[in-house]
């Protein structure tokens, strides 16, 4: 059902009344209001929706089907592969990438890149386990975790500095800190030195598991968001008298999430730990059942930061400056305090990541981090990232991590992993790149982007 | 004849040793589009950076509707009601129509947009400029054309009721259906009770939509004429300094 030009021809502003004198008005739609894309049905949806693909527009559509392809290939050649225990591991081995690749989207919208990325978050991480360490400074972890992240803060505020302050381009900057960082990291660390992780909420973000109910608590919170803010949006734009999309686009998305979500916390609330049972009964083992901790961790972060960058002018000012840095400052953005903070959130994220990444790991030692930061731009574009700027989403740089690390996953079950794992993730990024510089072309654009 | 809207009189700039403007005067009405015409490096854009609040003016004064006033910022200026829509149009292109026009100003509710809202206006404004060129407000400005970049560029000026839009050489790189398109979306602005400046080097636009002719040669402000009272041949001679000026407007 469509709800479309229901609504009355609005009030015309006062400079319109001159508008009555030019007769010809018949071209225009009786609504009064000039189209949207907004209008028609599902098919209608549905057919714009091709013909933006069509036109180049491919957004994520690459690395989705690149997920799906990879996913089906590594099934059919590992029998591991889709299992539960496996789903688990691929889950908490994409976090840190999926973390740090949703920080970097903050600055490559910008046209910018922070190579420092992964040696802040080890410098962050370095720092992290040394201040809790109880033969060391033996500070509470939250206090440590405190610092580390507001280091992260700091060092993103100071490549902001460098970068929109002095005007310094932001990958000599940080070309400089990744350089730079590797030494603060090994005089925190000390030379051959290694931390364990003691302690056990620390572990448990990646290790540990929700109850069973928590994963479909989540899920219902998901569904709930979702619906909300596709209300609050369709209330406002019913308010100001502009059609809305069919409420028809609401449902499916919201079954979307119930199917894929649903499998998904299905498969993980089953035990996948190996038990002893005797006479049906278990008598010893481990039941390992529920989402992983960090998945809600990570959806929330990528919840916050979409919100961030859809429906607030911080996030519009991003894009706009990504796009036209020089038109975003004659519209009156405040250009350098924009790209400070993009540079700061970027940081920040970063040392989550690396939370993420000494949770799995279990210690960190000095070269933590060093070699993670490509992996992540390389999720970005993956998942349809534009580096020049002004043009990708949260989510893009999420799915381009998580089909990068089913290449890692799926090759580690084949033992094919090292060499061919790096070729064949250099091979994918070159081919993403290459699927959307086509597609472009394909639109009319230019390959080579002024 | 009305009040001008704006009133320039003997504005003085200089950067360095170098006078670009050396008293020169300027007046501007509402529902009338001036023409701001001369040889290049005779001053326009600087003249129009003053007024912008870009380049403040070393000397001399600005009257807007009568009243003195000292524009030393694009805000000022945006905030009396005067707007520039430059030569390279400042719209990005990733972004689509609604949020070019709202680009610096969204509307917003609770601190998140008001899409709805910005959708409307953004809809009406372009509809009263009679804007058909364009099928969908939320289409990215890449996707445009350079007559359609214009009418953005233009609508987006008039979006918060500007009283004075100054266009800086609309029409240069643009087609001829294109050029057609803009001057008429010049002559409707100018039916809004809008004081349209335009500066453009293309005399027969000039003719076409304007009502005065202001001619700047080398800093100097050598013409305000009528258009109806003179010729094509004449501001030639004008711009390039072989005629001089004489009668009454």
């Amino acid at each position: 059902m469509s709800d479309t030009k229901k609504t009355p021809a609005p009030k015309r502003s006062a400079v319109a009344s001159a508008d009555e004198a030019i007769p010809d008005t018949t071209a225009l739609p009786a609504s009064g209001l000039i189209g949207s894309g907004q209008e028609g049905g599902l098919g209608d949806q549905i057919r714009a929706y091709i013909s933006r693909v069509r036109g180049g527009d491919m957004g994520v559509l690459p690395a989705v089907a690149g997920f799906v392809v990879l996913s089906i290939l590594f099934t059919v050649l590992s029998q591991y592969f889709l299992t539960e225990r496996n789903i688990a591991n691929l889950i908490t081995q994409a976090a840190p990438s999926v973390m740090l690749a949703v920080g970097l989207v903050f600055v490559i919208l910008l046209g910018e890149i922070d190579l420092s990325a992964g040696t802040t978050s080890g410098v962050a991480m370095a720092l992290f386990v040394v201040l809790s360490d109880p033969g060391g400074p033996n500070l509470n972890w939250i206090v440590a975790l405190i610092i580390a992240l507001a280091s992260g803060v700091v060092v993103g505020l100071f490549i902001g500095f460098f970068v929109a302050r002095v005007g310094i381009p932001s990958f000599v900057v940080t070309l400089g800190l990744f350089l730079g960082f590797q030494g603060v990291q090994l005089l925190i660390i000390g030379t051959g030195g290694l931390y364990r992780i003691q302690e056990d909420a620390v572990i448990a973000i990646e290790n540990g598991n929700m109850p069973i109910w928590g994963g479909w608590v989540m899920l219902a919170v998901m569904l709930l968001i979702s619906f909300g803010t596709a209300m609050l949006d369709r209330g406002r734009r019913n308010r100001a008298g502009v059609p809305n999309r069919t409420i028809a686009l609401v449902w499916i998305k919201l079954a979307a999430i119930l199917v894929l979500g649903g499998v998904a916390v299905f498969l993980l609330s089953q035990n996948r730990g190996q038990v002893n049972v005797l006479d049906g009964k278990i008598v010893g083992g481990t039941i390992i059942e529920g989402v992983p901790i960090v998945v809600p961790l990570v959806l929330a972060i990528l919840w916050v930061g979409t919100f961030v960058l859809d429906r607030t002018r911080y996030g519009r000012y991003l894009y706009a400056i990504g796009g036209n840095a020089e038109a975003a400052r004659r519209a009156g953005i405040k250009v350098i305090g924009i790209k400070w903070a993009a540079f700061a959130i970027c940081s920040t994220l970063a040392v989550v990541s690396g939370l993420f990444s000494a949770s799995k790991v279990g210690s960190v030692d000095a070269a933590f981090g060093h070699d993670t930061v490509l992996t992540g731009v390389a999720a970005a574009v993956v998942g349809g990232v534009s580096l020049f700027g002004g043009r990708g989403r949260l989510v893009h740089a999420a799915v381009g991590a998580l089909v990068i690390s089913v290449i890692t996953n799926g090759l580690g079950l084949l033992n094919l992993g090292g060499g061919i794992n790096l070729i064949v993730t250099g091979g994918v990024l070159i081919l993403a790149a290459t699927v959307d510089a086509v597609s472009r072309v394909r639109a009319g654009g230019s390959l080579i982007r002024t | 004849m009305d009040v001008p809207i704006i009133e320039l009189d003997d504005v003085k700039k200089s950067f360095g040793p170098v006078n670009v403007l050396k008293g020169v005067s300027l007046k501007a009405y509402p529902g009338k589009v001036t023409a701001l015409v001369g040889d290049n490096g005779a001053g326009k854009s600087t003249l129009i950076k003053g007024l912008a609040g870009v380049q403040p003016y070393d000397e001399g004064t600005v009257k807007f509707n009568g009243d003195v006033v000292h524009l030393t910022s694009p805000r000022e200026a945006s905030h009396l009601g005067i707007e520039v829509v430059y030569q390279d149009l400042a719209l990005c292109d990733n972004l689509d129509i609604v949020q070019n026009m709202f680009l610096g100003r969204e509307e917003t509710k609770l601190g998140t947009f008001d899409e709805g809202e910005m959708e409307r206006q953004a809809s009406e404004t372009l509809r009263s400029l009679s804007v058909r060129t364009v099928k969908s407000v939320r289409q990215r400005v890449s996707s445009l054309s350079g007559g359609q970049r214009q009418t953005v560029a233009i609508a987006r000026s008039v979006l918060k009721a500007a009283k004075v839009v100054i266009l800086d050489e609309p029409t240069a790189a643009l087609g001829v259906a294109q050029t057609e398109q803009v001057l008429a979306l010049v002559k409707r602005l100018a039916e809004q009770n809008v004081a349209v400046i335009m500066i453009s080097h293309n005399l027969v636009d000039v003719f076409q939509v304007a009502d005065y002719i202001s001619v700047l040669y080398l800093g100097q402000m050598v013409a305000e004429i009528e258009t109806k009272n003179t010729t094509s041949d004449d501001v030639v001679g004008y711009i390039t300094g072989s005629k001089t000026y004489g009668g009454a407007a």
